[in-house]
C-alpha cells in the first residue's frame, strides 16, 4: 500500500513547489516554483532530499497531515508552532511520523511563506517537466490547485530511511533585510530621472495586493517619460513593472510569460524572496546594483544554496517531546524574525 | 546598458542578474517578427552555453541564462554575433496549420456584429479570414494562447466594450489588429468568430502546444456537422504543410 499523507486541514494557500516550469514560457507558460528557493531547498535538505524536490509552500500558516502508512520523514522549514498529536515539537529538524500520527503546522511567527517536506518527495506525475502549481493556469500539484483538506499526497516512499534526525540553525542563514537591490533595466528609458530617482530614493509599502504572481507596491508615483505603454515583450523574475498609475509591481514566481508595461529594473534574484516573504504594510527600498554586483550576489546566494546540507547537524540524541531541548530550538528559531 | 550593431539596429538591454532583452526593433510588423524567430532558431542552435531559455516576442527575443554557468557581457556579445549573421541567414522552412473553423452562429456569436461594423456581408468576412496568412507572432498571457498577426486591415477593429467573462476553448478570435485561437475557457474581450475543433493546447497530448511562435495558420470553413466529427477525432490535429521561407517571406509583405 502506497504511504500517503492527508491533509486535515489546509492552509490559506498551500501549494506544492519545485524549481518551476523551465522552458515552456515561450508557449504562454509561467514558470512557477517556490517563492523562496533558500527555504524551500532547506525543507527539502533536512529531509536528505535534492534541492529541487517538490515540497509545500503555504502562507501565513501551515497544514495539519495525517501519516497513513508509513513511518514518513518530515522536516518545517518556518518559524512556526508545531505540534504532533498535540505535543510541541521543533521546527527546523526533520521528524520521523509513523502510522496515523497527525503535524499540525501553525501560524508564522514572521514572513509569509514557510515550506514543509517530506522525504523522497511526492509520487506526483509532472507537467511539462515540474510538479509546481500554477493556479491560474490549474497546472501541477493536485489538480493544479491549492492543498485543501481531504486530499491525499502520495509519497515516493513507503516507508523514512533508518537514520537520524538533522537540524538546521536558522541563525546561519542570512538575515534579509528592507534593502531590494536591483539592476535598472531593460526599460528605463522609458522613465524620466526624476522618476528613477524617486524609485531608487524614496520608501515603498507592500500593498495588501500581492501573491505569487506579484507585489503591488504603494509609494511616491514613478514617472514615465513617453507614456506607459510597450511592445509587449518577455518578463524575467523579479520585474518591476509600472503600469499608468506609477505605483510599481515587482513581478514574481507566477507571474505571466509577456506583459505590454515597461520595466524600470529587476530584483536581484536572492532578493526577489526577501520581497516574497514581506508582509503588506512593510516597507522597503530599492537600491541599484551593476552586473557584476548582481553577479557576486547571485554566485554567493548558490555557493549557501549548494552548502546547506553541510549546515546540518544531527538531532539524534534527544527525544522527540523534550521540551528542555524544545524551548532551545525555538530561541534560535526566533532568529528568523529578523526577517520581519 | 545599450550596444548596437549595424543591422537591423538590435538593442541588448539588461534584464536583471540571469537574464537579457535582444531587442531588434519596436512595433508589431510582419518582417520584424520574422527576424525574431530567426534569430530564435539560430541562438537555439548556436547552442550558447548556459542559456535556459529563450522567450521571443513581437521584436524582441528574453534570454534567460544560468548565472553559474556564463553572464550578461559574454553572452550579449555571442548574441549580437547571431544578430550580425542575420542578415546571410538563408531561408528556412516554416510551419503552415491549415485551422478548419466553423464560423458564425452559435460557434460564432460576434461574426455578424463584425460584419456590421466594417460594412461587409458576413460571408465577405469568412472569405477575408480564410484568405489571410496568419503568422504567430508570439504566445503569451496564458498557455498555448498563440497572437496572430495578418488580420486583413478592412477587418481591423477594437476590441469588446464589455469582455465576455468566458469564451469556449477553441474560439477563433480577432481583436484590434490581431486574431488568436483560444486554448482554454477563458474570459476574453475579442470578437467571436467562430470555433475550431482543433485544440491549441492539450496536456494529455503530444506535443501539447500546437502552434509554435513563428509558425503560420491559414483558416479553412467547415460546416457544424464537420465541426462536430472533427471535435469527436480524440487528439485530433488539423493538417499541416512545410512552406518555403521566400514564399513565407512574400506572402507576409502581402498580409
Amino acid at each position: 500500500m502506497t504511504t500517503h499523507l492527508r491533509i486535515v486541514a489546509a492552509g490559506p494557500s498551500s501549494t506544492i513547489q519545485d524549481r518551476g516550469r523551465v522552458g515552456y514560457q515561450r508557449y504562454g507558460v509561467s514558470v512557477a516554483g517556490a517563492a523562496d528557493p533558500l527555504l524551500h531547498a532547506a525543507a527539502n535538505a533536512l529531509v536528505g532530499n535534492r534541492p529541487g524536490e517538490g515540497a509545500v509552500e503555504f502562507t501565513l500558516a501551515g497544514d495539519s497531515v495525517t501519516v497513513e502508512g508509513g513511518p514518513v520523514r518530515i522536516a518545517v522549514a518556518a518559524d512556526a508552532e508545531l505540534a504532533v498529536d498535540g505535543e510541541p515539537v521543533p521546527g527546523w529538524t526533520s521528524l520521523r511520523l509513523t502510522d496515523g500520527q497527525t503535524l499540525r503546522i501553525g501560524a508564522l511567527r514572521g514572513g509569509m511563506r514557510g515550506y514543509w517536506a517530506v522525504e523522497g518527495g511526492f509520487a506526483l506525475q509532472p507537467v511539462l517537466g515540474s510538479v509546481a502549481t500554477h493556479i491560474r493556469s490549474r497546472m501541477g500539484g493536485i489538480d493544479g490547485g491549492a492543498l485543501k483538506a481531504g486530499d491525499r499526497l502520495p509519497l515516493a516512499l513507503d516507508q523514512a530511511a533508518d537514520r537520524g534526525e538533522r537540524c538546521l540553525d536558522p541563525s546561519l542563514l542570512p538575515t534579509r533585510g528592507d534593502r531590494l537591490r536591483v539592476m535598472l533595466g531593460p526599460q528605463q528609458d522609458y522613465f524620466t530621472p526624476a522618476g528613477i530617482e524617486a524609485f531608487l530614493e524614496e520608501d515603498y509599502t507592500v500593498s495588501h495586493e500581492a501573491d505569487r504572481m506579484g507585489c503591488r507596491l504603494d509609494g511616491p508615483a514613478i514617472e514615465h517619460a513617453r507614456g506607459f505603454n510597450i511592445t509587449s515583450d518577455g518578463i524575467p523574475l523579479g520585474a518591476v513593472q509600472v503600469p499608468g498609475t506609477g505605483r510599481p509591481i515587482v513581478l514574481l514566481a507566477d507571474r505571466q510569460t509577456t506583459g505590454g508595461y515597461p520595466k524600470i529594473a529587476c530584483v536581484v534574484g536572492p532578493d526577489v524572496a526577501a520581497l516574497a516573504q514581506m508582509r503588506p504594510g512593510e516597507r522597503l527600498r530599492f537600491t541599484a546594483v551593476d552586473a557584476a554586483e548582481a553577479g557576486r550576489i547571485q554566485a554567493r546566494h548558490r555557493e549557501l544554496v549548494d552548502g546547506l546540507p553541510a549546515l546540518l547537524q544531527s538531532a539524534g540524541g534527544f527525544a522527540l517531546y523534550d521540551s528542555g531541548r524544545l524551548l532551545g530550538f525555538n530561541l534560535i528559531g526566533g532568529a528568523v524574525t529578523g526577517w520581519d | 546598458m545599450s550596444v548596437t550593431t549595424p543591422f537591423p539596429a538590435p538593442v541588448l538591454r539588461a534584464a536583471g542578474d540571469s537574464a537579457l532583452i535582444v531587442e531588434l526593433g519596436d512595433g508589431i510588423a510582419p518582417d520584424l517578427n520574422a527576424a525574431v524567430h530567426r534569430l530564435d532558431r539560430r541562438i537555439a542552435d548556436a547552442r550558447l552555453s548556459g542559456i535556459v531559455e529563450t522567450v521571443p516576442t513581437y521584436r524582441s527575443i528574453l534570454v534567460q541564462f544560468d548565472p553559474a554557468v556564463t553572464a550578461a557581457e559574454p553572452l550579449g556579445q555571442a548574441l549580437l554575433g547571431l544578430v550580425a549573421e542575420l542578415t546571410q541567414s538563408t531561408a528556412e522552412p516554416q510551419l503552415r496549420w491549415i485551422v478548419p473553423v466553423c464560423f458564425g452562429g452559435a460557434h460564432g456569436e460576434d461574426l455578424d456584429e463584425v460584419a456590421r461594423r466594417s460594412g461587409l456581408s458576413t460571408e465577405e468576412v469568412v472569405r477575408l479570414h480564410c484568405a489571410a496568412d496568419y503568422r504567430v507572432y508570439m504566445l503569451g498571457f496564458s498557455p498555448g494562447f498563440a497572437y496572430l498577426g495578418g488580420l486583413p486591415e478592412l477587418l481591423h477593429q477594437p476590441r469588446r466594450e464589455n469582455p465576455r467573462m468566458v469564451t469556449p476553448a477553441g474560439s477563433v478570435m480577432q481583436g484590434g489588429a490581431q486574431a488568436a485561437i483560444s486554448p482554454i475557457a477563458m474570459p476574453s474581450g475579442w470578437h467571436l468568430l467562430g470555433r475550431t475543433p482543433a485544440r491549441t493546447f492539450d496536456l494529455k497530448r503530444e506535443p501539447p502546444f500546437l502552434l509554435a511562435p513563428g509558425d503560420r495558420i491559414r483558416f479553412t470553413a467547415i460546416s457544424a456537422a464537420e465541426y462536430d466529427r472533427l471535435e469527436g477525432i480524440s487528439g485530433y490535429l488539423p493538417d499541416c504543410e512545410t512552406i518555403t521561407p521566400s514564399v513565407a517571406l512574400m506572402q507576409g509583405a502581402a498580409a
